[in-house]
């Protein structure tokens, strides 16, 4: 295995330290919410989790439709790599907003569109890895995989519009309002900055995850080439 | 929760949503870490077998060209 490249242990330490400061921002800077109590605090990193999931699952349908022009392996690394830590930071934001919602909306789950739509999304991306576990050919593994997150990726738009097209109780936070919306709540400046702080922060985290990602896809790649060699 | 009139104390929630952020994302470095590890050591491991089977393979076609050597040379020794 080649040795990381000094640009991915930057990033690793980066990683670690805004991480730290976006913590630190929610919980010490920014203000109490009167309403909701220090619970709100929490909706820092699940909003910054959930922006970087739904990207990551989009790259994802990305790599695919280029994996399938091209059919170069290294689009099959890639779109692995991003649905896996997106599906990671999809589980951490469903948890946060189940957390929140049990003193916001008195209960821990509620089938709403945007619940209901990110739980399916959340186990689309689980059946993903689950059937590519199935199949050993490596060229039909990444066709399967291409077509199915291609398909899969259609999920995240609509987790994301579901507050915006359907009625629901979840509260919209990014550009409009919902009416119905419990638990909605208005940002001061304190609290705009932890928030953007947060977006920044999982961003660098995410993309320092995927690339750790694609290199132990290199790896696997490898091990796997080796080992048919040898056993041939 | 909406029609009280001081600040409820939910910080028990808040903890418990960051305690879990931060496991989640640990664990997931931690199984990069392992996997990245495993992988290494079979990469190792399967380098040194290739290796092997390889230094095999040319062993035994030294042998079999020897084998093809000897009746030519019973036949020099004839002449």
């Amino acid at each position: 295995m080649q040795s990381k490249p000094v640009t991915l242990r930057i990033l690793d330490i980066a990683s670690i330290i805004v991480l730290g400061v976006s913590a630190y921002i929610a919980l010490f800077v920014a203000p109490t919410e009167l309403v909701m109590g220090d619970v709100q605090r929490v909706f820092y990193f699940h909003i910054g989790t959930a922006w970087t999931a739904l990207l990551g699952f989009i790259l994802a349908a990305g790599f695919s439709v280029i994996y399938l022009i091209t059919k170069n392996l290294l689009w099959d690394r890639l779109q692995v790599a991003a649905i896996e830590v997106s599906l990671v930071f999809f589980l951490i934001t469903i948890v946060l907003g189940s957390i929140w919602a049990r003193p916001a909306w008195n209960t821990w789950w509620t089938w709403d569109p945007r619940l209901t739509t990110a739980a399916i999304t959340e186990l689309i991306y689980i059946a993903y890895f689950m059937l590519r576990q199935g199949i050993d050919d490596p060229d039909r593994r990444a066709r399967f995989g291409a077509v199915y997150a291609l398909i899969g990726g259609l999920s995240a738009p609509i987790t994301f519009f579901a507050i915006r097209l359907f009625r629901t109780i979840h509260p919209v936070v990014i550009s409009g309002s919902n009416p119905e919306a419990e638990g909605a709540f208005s940002m001061t400046p304190d609290m705009r900055t932890a928030f953007f702080f947060a977006l920044f922060a999982f961003t660098v985290i995410f993309i320092d995850l995927f690339w750790n990602r694609i290199r132990l896809g290199e790896l696997q790649d490898k091990v796997e080439q080796l080992k048919l060699k040898v056993t041939m | 929760m909406f029609f009280q009139e001081t600040t409820p104390d939910t910080s028990g929630y808040m903890i418990a949503g960051y305690t879990i952020a931060f496991v989640v994302m640990g664990l997931y470095v931690l199984s990069i870490y392992l996997r990245n590890r495993n992988l290494s050591q079979d990469l190792t491991m399967l380098e040194e077998l290739d290796e092997t089977a390889a230094e095999t393979e040319m062993r035994s076609a030294d042998q079999r060209k020897k084998n093809l050597m000897k009746p030519g040379d019973k036949k020099q020794a004839n002449l």
